[in-house]
């Protein structure tokens, strides 16, 4: 079926299908909601194909649990929903921190709140994707701008899921999902993808949550000769309940920890005109394809302008963005929400120059127009 | 090999357990690990999936794989590692308020699917954990925490949920009558396909105490008084059978299971994949 290798000129969510298979998942458990189920529909035929299993559960409470679940029994597991079944999801997410079981949640992001505009792209998750689950902790968000990002940070989300035993969540949108353009699903080769790290100790010394001064433990299989245990609820470095105050501050610091202290691997953005800008724009998935039109047009007619791109969300690439935003007279944050990833960036730049957002929740994606016009309303202004 | 004895499958250095004095959760336990014993089961070859509640914390006294998740989601969880890992025996142990209230779609999709996994839903009535809470199970006119001057729901009949949902295997014992509960267990575990054993159960502490049975040997007499067969019970008309605990086996008949179902499709897709079947 799939041409290994070769262009297809394929949709955003095929493109996450295959990704997921090529980094090697072999179970998906979902429930169907637009603008996601394709991936669904394609996981369906193509995952028994390769021996993988694909079950379409009651909820997407059972969904992400059944993933857990799997990925604990050894297999790469993922899931694909969009709002309102990211939002049922958000309880088990936070299991798969507690518990450091890896596993990828692909959020094809529509309209909200609610069950809001069903079939409308929309980018208000940025927050809960990484807030939405109770309690503090540390999470890795990508956002594809493109089909072929679709497939390649699929691959990618599922290699840092394993390398740091975590949830990585893959935050697209209804526009790169629905989108069709030419992308190379090549194969990935042996170097590129990330295995589970499994454990080589004798099985009675086995501690699957071992906190050995920030090295991710190694995780088995269930079924293995390593009998252990998970739990959701605190434990110890055995998976044993614990709830000594000592041992959760040890352990819910070591959840954002994990993660924060590995910002540099995580961490991926993508440069556009930045050496000379003095108008940066900030941007990341649907709106980053507006955003490089409006900064050509911009430089058309005189306007240095230059692009960040956040292929990373989360973590958030402060730095860069501060480096980004060095020489800059002004920032432009284009989202579709009504400022989300803004925040992040006037706590990272700390200058005094103006940053100001384009956001729009009707539904219809930013323009580059409406970028370029308020390049030029703030260039007034300055 | 050695002769399995259930405390093979007990973390002794854990007890005592931490429920309440009168509760019947560890002679529940007591049945799920002599049953593993029986049928000499290796502890890497089980996984043990709790949910939240007091039965959740079964697993802290359980030597063999253990996944403790979320309340209500037990048997998702357990679906996951079944269908992943299909060699696995996996068995999922919830209370009325885990497993048949707030978790009760996936136990009647769990059941409707046929995942081959044990299910033992501790039925005591009413939240113990959260301090005795009406749950799906408690009776109509119970007191309970939240319902003191009586219950006004009915509670429902878990047998004939699980029976309906279309599992192969569905069961009822007591806490009193552990003879019995052994041997349901038992083939519970030894059934391909889903298994239901739901266990009527003492809470002493806070169903007890609201409905005039203040110690477990109350509510032990309450239970085994109120205990029927099935064959005592087709006896009876339906008003006479309020309020008895019919206990025994109800279905017990074979049905393939998904992950055999499964495995013919995968067969069916890769032919199809490889030009087969045609596109």
């Amino acid at each position: 079926m799939t041409e290994i290798g070769k262009f297809r000129f394929i949709q955003g969510n095929h493109a996450i299908a295959e990704g997921a298979l090529a980094a090697g998942a072999r179970f998906f458990a979902g429930y169907p909601i637009t603008p996601s189920s394709e991936i669904a529909e394609i996981s369906s035929r193509r995952l028994p194909e390769v021996g993988g299993v694909y079950i379409q559960m009651e909820d997407e409470l059972g969904s992400i649990a059944a993933v857990i679940g799997a990925s604990a029994a050894g297999k790469k597991s993922f899931t694909a929903t969009s709002g309102p079944g990211f939002s049922l999801m958000q309880e088990n997410l936070g299991v798969a921190v507690m518990a450091e079981i890896p596993c990828v949640i692909i959020n094809v992001q529509r309209s909200g709140p609610s069950t809001g505009l069903a079939t409308k792209p929309a980018q208000g998750d940025v927050m809960q994707s990484r807030w939405g689950t109770h309690g503090d902790h540390g999470i890795i968000v990508l956002s594809p701008s493109s089909v072929q990002d679709c497939f390649d940070l699929t691959v990618t989300a599922f290699n840092l899921a394993e390398r740091y035993r975590t949830p990585v969540v893959l935050l697209t949108d209804e526009i790169i999902g629905h989108m069709r353009e030419n992308a190379s699903l090549g194969q990935p080769g042996p170097g590129e993808l990330t295995e589970r790290e499994t454990p080589d100790c004798s099985p009675r010394d086995y501690k699957p949550f071992e906190l050995n001064k920030g090295k991710i433990a190694p995780l088995a299989a269930y079924g293995s000769e390593y009998v252990f245990r998970v739990s959701g609820s605190a434990h110890d470095e055995w998976g044993f309940a614990c709830s000594s105050p000592e041992n959760a501050d040890k352990f819910i610091r070591h959840y954002t920890e994990k993660i924060e202290k590995n910002r540099e691997d995580i961490i991926m953005t993508r440069q556009y005109n930045l050496s000379d800008a003095e108008y940066t724009i900030i941007t990341f998935g649907c709106s980053t394809r507006s955003a490089l039109e409006a900064m050509h047009s911009a430089r058309d007619r005189g306007k240095r302008a230059g692009v960040l791109e956040l292929i990373t969300l989360w973590p958030f690439a402060s730095d860069r963005v501060k480096e980004a935003c060095r020489n800059a007279k002004a920032v432009i944050v284009p989202e579709m929400n009504l400022g989300q990833v803004i925040r992040e960036v006037q706590r990272a730049v700390k200058r005094d120059i103006p940053i100001v957002g384009v956001n729009k929740v009707d539904s219809r994606s930013i323009t580059p127009m409406e970028i370029l016009g308020k390049i030029e309303e703030v260039a007034k202004c300055l | 090999m050695p002769v399995k004895r259930y405390t093979d499958y007990l973390l002794k250095d854990k007890l005592p357990v931490f429920w309440c004095g009168g509760c019947g959760n560890g002679n529940v336990l007591g049945s799920i690990l002599r049953a593993f014993a029986k049928l000499e089961l290796e502890k890497r070859d089980i996984v043990v999936v709790t949910g939240i509640g007091c039965w959740g914390k079964a697993d802290d006294y359980i030597s063999t794989n253990t996944f403790h998740g979320t309340h209500g989601r037990a048997l998702a969880f357990a679906t996951g590692v079944k269908l992943a890992n299909p060699r696995l025996k996996v068995v999922a142990l919830m209370g009325d308020g885990d497993g048949a209230t707030i978790g009760g779609n996936h136990l009647i999709h769990a059941a409707r699917r046929n995942v081959d996994i044990t299910a033992v839903v501790v039925n005591n009535f009413n939240y113990g954990m959260t301090g005795g809470q009406y749950s799906g199970t408690t009776p109509e006119n119970a007191i309970t925490s939240t319902s003191r001057c009586g219950h006004i729901e009915e509670g429902f009949d878990l047998c004939k949920l699980v029976e309906a949902a279309g599992a192969p295997f569905v069961a009822r014992g007591t806490v009193y009558g552990i003879t019995q509960l052994d041997k349901l267990v038992e083939q519970a575990l030894n059934k391909k396909g889903f298994s239901f054993v739901e266990v009527i159960a003492p809470c002493p502490t806070h169903f007890g105490r609201l409905n005039r049975m203040k110690n477990a040997p109350s509510m032990l007499k309450w239970i085994k008084e109120n205990s029927i067969t099935i064959k005592q019970a087709q006896k009876l008309t339906d008003p006479e059978k309020q309020g008895k605990f019919v206990t025994g086996k109800f279905v017990d008949k074979e049905r393939e299971d998904y992950s055999a179902r499964y495995k013919s499709l995968q067969r069916l897709a890769q032919k199809s994949a490889e030009g087969g079947l045609g596109k």
